[in-house]
């Protein structure tokens, strides 16, 4: 076989593995993209069709407008911006301190923390709205941000980039005459501006999808975020799809910009710590 | 400029001694090399000057002041990393002046030192880049800049020219000598490459497993190694060694190895006794191919088979075995021996070393350096010379005197007098085998200039050295040499 031929028979397979994998991920976002455009009855017949027969363009303003959507975005970026400041703040100063400070219990904290790691977020529900409760603290926005500002995975991350700076060159502004905290700010947050970045993305969207503790925190319906808004479309006895898809399709939009503006943050991220 | 002194210092990690008892007195301005292999414990002290790392017990003082609990940032030192350890997201300019903005200086003064150092170091125009955008020797010179806008107390170099090609190398050791000469700052330089401990230190301190093994005068440490360890580690091509035993030779000593028999005298003889495991060591350049009419003719010689001939270019290293034993020798290019041939090279009588079974020197003998070494050696200006009024001891005055140095010169005629009214310098009519006279010198010399740094010795016959003691606040740092 002549090896230019087993060259194409080897780009062929890879791009049909590829095609394979990437309709997966792809198709059921068309599909919630065609049914957010479908009326309201025709997303239950039967075959269901894959097009709608009229799009239905109203069902964005309508699903928008039916429930205080304005008022979730405003609450979701509030969490959002809460979030993504908290994290990348303390995973620093965490990440940080067991990079480079010697103090007792160093390993055994950090153990501890990777271990948080491996408990499901659900079972700390639960606990997490009993202490909010106690603080009088449900159904407002302190509640509904402050178990949020500290993330495990965040420290994590940050800790295994501090590892990854020349010690040397901490020494040299040790040297010229830095103190440990002009060292952090002026030397090592500077130079860990990527993997602080990586953070802030991976926290943007851990907050904008949130759904479960901002279903349980809050109770009125102006403190909802927008994924719990969108499943409100979806009743005990009645579920309207085009609107829940099309309120969902909106809710995209800031990810998908998030994403696109800082795609190779992502990679950096997978790169650091092999996670996700 | 501040001394810098080590007291007992020590520093162990668990149950390794990583510095044992490390004492060591470093004079104002001077340049002293730490000088080891990987894991002889050179950084640590280092480290432990600039306050990276402390001391287990022991004590450091810059200047008067004990600086031992001291951070980095009181000690007033001043660093240049292997790696350069520049801060990358900051341009050139923001390199060299942030350790001056941490002390809140004017925004004058910062610009007149970065101005400053960047003529001197060739950095005008890399001021607003990047350290990505410089080449590895652009690097090393900003290093070294933010090191001297600081005017610290005391420069620190860790291995600063590790990371350099050798032409490169070779080009910045000579800009790092002539600066710190320049600037007159104290430093602490540690490399783990003899030839710049060599060509850059006033004073070498060999180290091997965290313990000082000889400190002194790069020429001192290269004539006189106080063990085996300082003789192969210092001087390349490295030294020889040839293991033997001592036998009795029918009334006087020999030392007896495969290939080889050396009489011996002297001291040595003296304190060998027969059946002692004894080393001969001997530098490459102080052998000669034997032949019937050299200079060493009568002396020992050893006999081994041509291995291998490196050519160097101007010289030649031609590698032999003798027994067991692959040795070397250095010679010039003519009349090289091929590979294969038998090779006979004799050994100088007074360029032998003797170690005993624990590598310990048996003959700590010093040899004078001659007198463009000890020129190049001692960079201060005063020098008094013992039987100058003619000859070689007046030709020693002249070239000194051409060189910069101030002369005081002694002589038995009235010819050093006058020579010295040429010179510029003081005249004493004596004879450099009394006390007395030399003590006018001396005296004379102290008084006009405050020092003495250089003594040249031209009565170098007869009688070795004039009866002299310096006092050392009349001997500053200074050399001995024959001219």
């Amino acid at each position: 076989m002549r090896p230019d031929r087993a060259g194409r028979r080897r780009a062929v397979a890879g791009y049909t593995a590829a095609i394979l994998l990437a309709s997966v991920m792809l198709i059921p976002f068309l599909w919630m993209l065609s049914t957010a455009l479908m009326d309201e009855f025709e997303v239950f017949q039967y075959p269901p069709p894959l097009l709608p027969a009229d799009p239905q363009w109203a069902n964005f303003p309508n699903a928008l407008t039916q429930l205080p959507f304005a008022r979730f975005f405003l609450n979701s970026g509030i969490l959002a911006v809460c979030m993504v400041l908290g994290q990348t703040l303390t995973g620093a100063l965490g990440g940080y301190a067991f990079a480079r400070f010697r103090f007792a219990g160093r390993g055994a904290v950090f153990a501890a923390y990777l271990g948080a790691l491996m408990v499901p977020a659900i079972v700390l529900l639960i606990p997490r709205f009993l202490l909010i409760d106690a603080l009088g603290g449900v159904d407002t926005i302190a509640g509904l941000v402050s178990t949020e500002l500290v993330s495990v995975w965040g420290v994590f991350l940050l800790r295994q980039f501090f590892l990854s700076l020349p010690r040397e060159t901490e020494d040299a502004a040790r040297v010229d005459g830095a103190s440990e905290w002009t060292i952090f700010w002026r030397i090592a947050l500077p130079l860990a501006r990527p993997a602080l970045a990586t953070v802030a993305l991976f926290s943007f969207i851990d907050a904008w999808k949130s759904f479960l503790w901002p279903l349980v925190v809050t109770q009125s319906l102006e403190m909802r975020t927008v994924e719990v808004g969108i499943a409100s479309f979806h009743g005990l006895y009645y579920a309207n799809w085009p609107y829940q898809m099309a309120a969902a399709v909106t809710a995209l939009i800031p990810v998908l910009v998030a994403f696109l503006a800082s795609q190779r943050f992502f990679t950096r991220g997978i790169q650091l710590t092999g996670i996700r | 400029m501040p001394s810098v002194s080590f007291d007992h210092l020590h520093k162990r990690f668990g149950a390794t001694a990583v510095i044992d008892d490390f004492t060591l007195e470093v004079a104002d301005g001077e340049l002293v090399v730490l000088v080891g292999g990987s894991g002889s414990g050179k950084s640590t002290v280092l480290r432990m000057l600039a306050g990276l790392e402390s001391p287990t017990s022991g004590s450091i003082r810059i200047g008067t002041r004990d600086v031992t609990a001291l951070p980095p940032r009181e000690r007033d030192v001043a660093m240049v990393f292997q790696d350069y350890a520049l801060y990358p997201h900051m341009t050139v300019r923001e390199n060299l002046s942030l350790g001056l903005r941490l002390r809140k200086m004017a925004r004058a003064e910062i610009d007149r030192r970065i101005t400053w150092a960047a003529g001197l170091l060739g950095l005008d125009t890399l001021l607003d880049r990047k350290p990505k955008a410089l080449s590895g020797g652009q690097r090393q010179r900003v290093a070294m800049g933010r090191a001297m806008v600081r005017e610290p107390a005391v420069f620190l170099f860790d291995e600063p020219l590790s990371n350099l090609d050798a032409s490169l190398r070779a080009q910045m050791r000579i800009q790092i000598g002539t600066l710190q000469r320049r600037l007159g700052t104290t430093t602490v330089y540690v490399t783990h490459d003899q030839v710049e401990a060599m060509t850059l230190g006033d004073r070498i301190v060999v180290l091997a497993d965290g313990r000082i093994q000889q400190v002194g005068r790069p020429i001192d440490i290269y004539e006189a190694p106080v063990n085996r360890f300082v003789a192969g580690f210092i001087g390349t091509p490295p030294m020889n060694f040839v293991e033997g035993t001592v036998v009795d030779d029918g009334g006087t000593r020999a030392f007896v190895a495969d290939g080889a028999r050396v009489a011996l005298r002297g001291e040595v003889a003296e304190r060998v006794a027969p059946g002692r495991a004894l080393t001969l060591g001997v530098r490459p350049e102080d052998l000669r191919v034997a032949g019937p009419d050299g200079p060493w003719a009568e002396g020992p010689s050893l006999h081994g088979r041509v291995v291998l001939v490196e050519r160097l270019g101007g010289s030649s290293h031609v590698h032999f075995e003798v027994g067991a034993r692959r040795l070397m020798v250095a010679l010039g290019n003519e009349a090289l021996p091929a590979v294969d041939e038998m090779l006979s090279v004799q050994l100088s009588p007074g360029r032998m070393h003797w170690f005993d079974a624990d590598g310990r020197a048996e003959r700590p003998g010093y040899v004078a350096p001659t007198l463009e070494q000890a020129l190049i050696m001692s960079r201060q200006k005063v020098a008094i010379i013992t039987a100058g009024g003619s000859g070689m001891g007046a030709g020693a005055a002249r070239r000194l005197a051409a060189a910069g140095f101030r002369v005081s010169i002694l002589s038995s005629s009235g010819k050093g007098e006058a020579l010295a009214k040429e010179l510029g310098g003081i005249g004493v009519t004596g004879s450099n085998q009394s006390t007395e006279d030399l003590t006018r010198l001396v005296d004379a010399t102290v008084d006009a200039w405050g020092r003495i740094d250089l003594l040249v010795n031209s009565a170098g016959h007869g009688p070795r050295a004039p009866v002299l003691e310096l006092t050392d606040e009349d001997w500053h740092r200074g050399w001995t040499c024959t001219s």
